[in-house]
C-alpha cells in the first residue's frame, strides 16, 4: 500500500491543477491580450529577482523588455519559459490561466524562446537541430522532413538559411535565425528574444528587424529583451521598463523619447543618503595609459584606455556590462594579459606582472565574481580570510601557517565587519551573498591597501548590506585609498564617485563629475550615443 | 529543487560526519549484497562464503597479517591519492609510480655496489625519487601544456609496466634465474625485516602510517597544504589569489608519486626480494587506491581505515580462490561494486530525496 502512495498523490496533484485551469479569470479575458503575467515573484537566496511583476503583451506587437542587466529581465522570461518556477504570481494566455513547469509545458502552449547564447549542436545541420526533440517527427530521415518547411518559413518570413548546411558554417546571425525557425516549426505564437543584437553585427540588426516586422504582420507576438535604448524606439510598439526586480513603467513607444527612457533604466533617486566628506587628492595611486586587451573570445576589448586615480579619491567606471570592464581589471589586478599599454601603481610599473606581486605592492581587488574567484567555498571562513596573505607573516612562517594567528584574525574580522556567520569554522559557501562580500571585504581591506579595485561591490545584495559596504568604500576614501569604483548602478556612482568615467565598447567615452552631470547624460553616452571629449 | 516523476530532490549544502559515514557503509553495505548474487550463481552460498571469508581473514592471526600485508602499499599509494585528488590533479598513475619505485629499489639492490645497513635507506630514498619523477611528467605536461592529467597519467603506467618487462626479459634478467624472467634475487641486506611467522615488511607499515599523518599535517598546517586545497576547491580563486598552479602541481605529484614510489620498494624489498613481471609485483595496487582514496574523502588518516577494507578484501580473495574454488578476479569485481555504489550515494550526500506532495511539504524523507 505505502508504495502507490506517492503515485496516488503525484496524479491528485496533477487532477487538483486541472481543475484550477478549468476557471478563466475575468482580469484576464481581454480579446486582443496574448499573456498576461501577473504579480510574479521570485526570490533568490539574498536577491529578489522579480518582485511583483505584471507584464502583458498583446497579441500582434513587439513589445521591449527594457532595462539594465540584473534587473529581472531574464529571470521574468525565463519563468514564463518554464526555466523557473514564480514563487507567487499567477500566468494567463489568451484569458486562461495556465501553469508552466518547463520548457515542453511552454512549447506546448506555443511559447518560443531565442536564448542569448544559441542552444544548438554545431556538428549538425540545420534541419537536422530543427528537428532535434520535435514531436512527431518521423523515425526515418527525420531531417529531410522539415527541410520544405524550414524553406517555406525562409520563404514567409525572410529567414533565409540553407537547411542542409551545418551550424558550424553559420554566422551568429544565421544561427539566430535557425533559432527562431525552431521556434516557428513548434508553433510559436509569442516568441522571447533575449538580447538578440548583443552577438549581431549593424547589417544583420538591420535584418533581424526585418524578420519581426513580418512576424508582427502574421500575428505573432514578440518579446524583446534588451538594454540598448535605439533598438527599443526603433523596433517595438511597447516599451515595459524594469529596475531592481520591478516594472516602473509599460509606455506605448510612440509617447516616449530616449532621454525619459534611460532615466527610468538607470533610476531617478538617489536612495541612499551618505556622508561624503571632502578629501584631499593625494599621490597617484593608479595611472593607467593607452591600456589595449583582448576578450576570453580573442576580440579587442580594451582599446587605448588612459586614466588615473589619485589617494584619497573615488573614480566610477560606468557603463553596461560587457563593454570592457571585466577585462580591465584583470589586467590591472595581473589576471589577463595587456597587449599593449601600461599600469603602474604608487609610480610603478606592474604591466603584466603576477597576481601576488600585484597584490602585494597594496591592490585590493573585490572581485565581480564573488562565489567563483572571491572565496573557495569549501574552505572555512578563517581560512578564506587570509587568501592572498596565507604566505606572509603573521599568517605563514616559512613552512607552516600560524594558526593561532589565523583565528584571531578570523574573530577580529568577523566583528569589525559584522559577518553574519555560526563561527570562523564554518564553510564560505553557507554564507548569504551580503556576508561574503563582507568576508571578501574585510580580507582586501584589512591590510590598509594604496588602491582598491572595486567590481559591482553591491550587486544583487540586499539595502543594508549595499549601504553598509558604501559606508566601508567611502572610510577607505578617508583613510586615503584610491578607489577605482567599477559599477552599473549609476546610483552608486553618483553618490560615492568623484569622477566618473564611461565605458562602451572598450574606450572611454568621457569623464564627467557626478555634480554636473544628469542621468540622462550618462546613460546616453553609456550607450554609445554621446562622446564627450577628455579636458 | 527538481523534480523527477513523484520524487523531489533537495539540494544540500554540507553532508555532516555522520552521513558522509552512514552512505559510505550503506555503499559497502549494498556492494556486500550485490556480492551474494555474485557467490549464489558461483553455486556457492553467500552465507557459507561470508562465514569462510569472516573465519578465515579475521579469525586468524595469519589472516591477519595477510590483511596488513595488503594494506602496506594501499595505504602508501592511498595518502599519495588522497593529496592529489585534494588539488584535483586526478593521479591514475600510482601503478606506473609503484612500479618505478620498485625498479629504483632493485638498482639499489642489485647494482649500485651499495652495501650495509645504508642499503635500505638508501632503497626507499630512490624508490621516492622515481616514483615522485614518474608523477612529476604528467604535472609539467598538464600545467604547461594542457594535457589531460587522466589520460597522462593512465598512460605512464604502461610505459613503466613494459619498461619492467624490458629490464627482466633483457638487461636485468638474472643470470643465475636459469633463463626465467626475473632478476637475481636481492642479497640478504636488501630484504626488509618482516613480523615474525608473516610476509608483513613493518618498517614500509611504519613509514606509511608517518606518511599518513605527515600528510595530513602538511594539509591542514602548512602553507603548502593551503594552496593545495584552494587550488582543488576553485582554481579560479587560486589564480586570483596568486598561487602558482606549476609549483603547487609539481609538489603535488612530488608527494603523490613519491609515496606511491615507497610502496614499490616495500613489494620488491619486503616480498619478492627481486624485481619481477609487473602484475606480480603490484596485484594492482595503484588502481585500488584510487577506491581507497576516494573513499577516504580527502582525509589520509581515514585512508588508515579505508586501505585495511581493501587490504581485507585482497585477503578474502586469496582465501577465496583457494577454500571456494573461485577466481581470484572475484576482487576486482567486489572492488568495482564498491566504487560503483560510493560513486551513487553521492546523490543521497548532496541532495535530499523526497515525494512531491501538494505545497510544500514532505511525504518521507530518504536520508538526513
Amino acid at each position: 500500500m505505502t508504495v502507490y502512495l506517492p503515485v496516488l498523490l503525484y496524479y491528485a496533484n496533477i487532477m487538483a491543477e486541472k481543475r484550477t485551469d478549468a476557471h478563466p479569470d475575468s482580469l484576464a479575458s481581454h480579446q486582443n491580450v496574448a499573456l498576461l503575467m501577473r504579480d510574479i515573484t521570485k526570490v533568490f537566496p539574498g536577491v529578489v529577482a522579480n518582485d511583483k511583476v505584471t507584464f502583458e503583451l498583446k497579441v500582434g506587437e513587439v513589445h521591449a523588455l527594457l532595462g539594465e542587466n540584473g534587473a529581472g529581465k531574464t529571470t521574468l522570461m525565463n519563468i514564463l519559459y518554464g526555466l523557473y518556477q514564480a514563487d507567487s504570481g499567477e500566468i494567463y494566455l489568451y484569458g486562461k490561466r495556465v501553469r508552466i513547469r518547463s520548457p515542453r509545458d511552454a512549447i506546448r502552449h506555443r511559447i518560443g524562446m531565442v536564448h542569448q547564447h544559441f542552444k544548438l549542436v554545431p556538428r549538425h545541420t540545420v534541419a537536422e537541430n530543427v528537428v532535434l526533440g520535435l514531436d512527431g517527427a518521423p523515425f526515418l530521415a527525420p531531417a529531410r522532413a522539415v527541410e520544405d518547411e524550414i524553406l517555406q518559413l525562409g520563404e514567409r518570413y525572410g529567414l533565409k538559411v540553407d537547411p542542409k548546411a551545418y551550424i558550424w558554417q553559420l554566422s551568429a546571425g544565421e544561427q539566430q535565425r535557425v533559432e527562431i525557425i525552431k521556434a516557428l516549426v513548434r508553433g510559436a505564437d509569442i516568441l522571447i528574444l533575449d538580447e538578440p543584437t548583443s552577438v549581431l553585427t549593424p547589417q544583420e540588426v538591420e535584418e533581424l528587424f526585418k524578420i519581426l516586422a513580418r512576424m508582427r504582420e502574421e500575428g505573432h507576438s514578440v518579446i524583446f529583451i534588451t538594454h540598448k535604448l535605439d533598438e527599443v524606439m526603433e523596433v517595438s510598439d511597447r516599451v515595459t521598463v524594469m529596475r531592481r526586480g520591478k516594472v516602473v513603467a509599460t509606455l506605448s513607444t510612440a509617447d516616449v523619447n530616449k532621454p525619459t527612457l534611460a532615466k527610468m533604466m538607470v533610476g531617478r533617486e538617489v536612495v541612499f543618503r551618505l556622508k561624503k566628506v571632502a578629501c584631499e587628492r593625494g599621490q597617484e595611486a593608479l595611472v593607467v595609459e593607452d591600456l589595449w586587451a583582448l576578450s576570453d573570445r580573442g576580440l579587442p576589448a580594451l582599446k587605448g584606455i588612459s586614466f588615473s586615480v589619485c589617494r584619497g579619491e573615488i573614480l566610477g567606471i560606468a557603463g553596461v556590462a560587457g563593454n570592457g570592464q571585466k577585462e580591465l581589471v584583470e589586467v590591472i589586478t595581473g589576471l589577463r594579459r595587456a597587449t599593449r599599454g601600461k599600469v603602474f601603481v604608487l609610480g610603478d610599473e606592474v604591466t603584466n606582472e603576477n597576481p601576488r606581486r600585484i597584490a602585494d605592492k597594496g591592490v585590493a581587488h573585490i572581485p565581480e565574481e564573488r562565489l567563483k574567484r572571491g572565496i573557495v567555498p569549501e574552505m572555512s571562513v578563517a581560512e578564506n580570510l587570509i587568501l592572498k596573505r596565507h604566505h606572509r607573516s603573521p599568517f605563514c612562517h616559512g613552512f607552516f601557517l600560524n594558526l593561532r594567528a589565523v583565528k584571531r584574525f578570523a574573530h577580529h574580522a568577523i566583528e569589525e565587519y559584522a559577518i553574519m556567520t555560526p563561527g570562523p569554522d564554518t564553510p564560505a559557501k553557507l554564507l548569504s551573498g551580503g556576508n561574503i562580500q563582507r568576508l571578501i571585504l574585510a580580507r582586501e581591506l584589512s591590510g590598509e591597501p594604496a588602491l582598491v579595485i572595486a567590481a559591482h561591490p553591491t550587486y544583487g545584495l540586499d539595502v543594508g548590506a549595499t549601504e553598509q559596504i558604501r559606508q566601508i568604500l567611502l572610510e577607505q576614501r578617508r583613510r586615503g585609498a584610491a578607489i577605482l569604483l567599477i559599477s552599473e548602478d549609476l546610483e552608486e556612482l553618483m553618490s560615492l564617485a568623484d569622477r566618473i568615467a564611461v565605458i562602451f565598447e572598450g574606450e572611454i567615452m568621457g569623464e564627467v563629475s557626478p555634480e554636473a552631470a544628469t542621468l540622462e547624460e550618462i546613460g546616453l553616452m553609456m550607450a554609445g550615443e554621446k562622446r564627450r571629449v577628455r579636458r | 529543487m527538481k523534480r523527477l516523476g513523484p520524487f523531489v530532490f533537495e539540494r544540500r549544502l554540507a553532508p555532516t560526519r555522520t552521513a558522509i559515514l552512514g552512505y559510505s557503509l550503506l555503499a559497502i553495505l549494498a556492494a556486500l549484497v550485490v556480492m551474494s548474487f555474485i557467490f549464489w550463481a558461483y553455486g556457492v552460498s553467500p552465507i557459507k562464503a561470508y562465514t569462510v571469508i569472516g573465519r578465515t581473514t579475521l579469525g586468524s592471526r595469519f589472516g591477519l597479517m595477510e590483511i596488513l600485508r595488503r594494506t602496506i602499499p594501499l595505504l602508501l599509494c592511498g595518502v599519495g591519492l588522497v593529496i592529489a585528488f585534494r588539488a584535483k590533479f586526478w593521479n591514475i598513475g600510482a601503478e606506473g609510480q609503484l612500479l618505478a619505485g620498485a625498479v629504483a629499489a632493485t638498482w639499489v639492490a642489485l647494482f649500485s655496489g651499495v652495501s650495509g645497513p645504508v642499503k635500505l635507506p638508501l632503497m626507499f630514498v630512490f624508490g621516492f625519487a622515481a616514483g615522485a619523477l614518474w608523477g612529476i611528467i604528467p604535472a609539467l605536461l598538464k600545467v604547461k601544456l594542457q594535457v589531460n592529467d587522466v589520460i597522462s597519467t593512465l598512460m605512464m603506467n604502461y610505459i613503466m609496466a613494459y619498461f619492467v618487462k624490458w629490464l627482466i626479459y633483457g638487461p636485468w634478467r638474472g643470470p643465475t634465474m636459469r633463463g626465467f624472467a626475473y632478476t637475481d634475487l636481492f642479497p640478504r641486506d636488501a630484504w626488509l625485516p618482516l613480523i615474525r611467522y608473516s610476509k608483513v615488511h613493518w618498517p614500509t607499515l611504519l613509514v606509511g602510517l608517518v606518511a599518513a599523518m605527515l600528510v595530513a599535517l602538511i594539509l591542514s598546517r602548512t602553507r603548502l597544504g593551503y594552496e593545495i586545497r584552494v587550488v582543488g576547491d576553485s582554481p579560479d580563486a587560486a589564480h586570483y589569489a596568486g598561487i602558482s598552479f606549476l609549483g603547487v602541481s609539481l609538489w603535488v605529484m612530488l608527494l603523490s608519486g613519491g609515496l606511491a614510489g615507497l610502496a614499490g620498494v616495500g613489494e620488491v624489498a619486503g616480498i619478492h626480494h627481486r624485481l619481477l613481471e609487473p602484475d606480480h609485483v603490484s596485484l594492482g595496487y595503484g588502481y585500488t587506491a584510487i577506491i581507497v582514496a576516494w573513499l577516504a574523502r580527502g582525509s589520509p588518516l581515514a585512508a588508515i581505515i579505508t586501505s585495511l577494507l581493501f587490504g581485507l578484501i585482497f585477503a578474502a580473495g586469496d582465501e577465496i580462490k583457494v577454500t571456494l574454488q573461485m577466481p581470484f578476479q572475484i576482487t576486482g569485481v567486489f572492488n568495482g561494486l564498491i566504487l560503483f555504489f560510493l560513486i551513487g550515494v553521492e546523490v543521497l550526500l548532496y541532495w535530499k530525496v523526497g515525494l512531491v506532495r501538494k505545497g510544500k511539504g514532505w511525504v518521507g524523507k530518504a536520508g538526513s
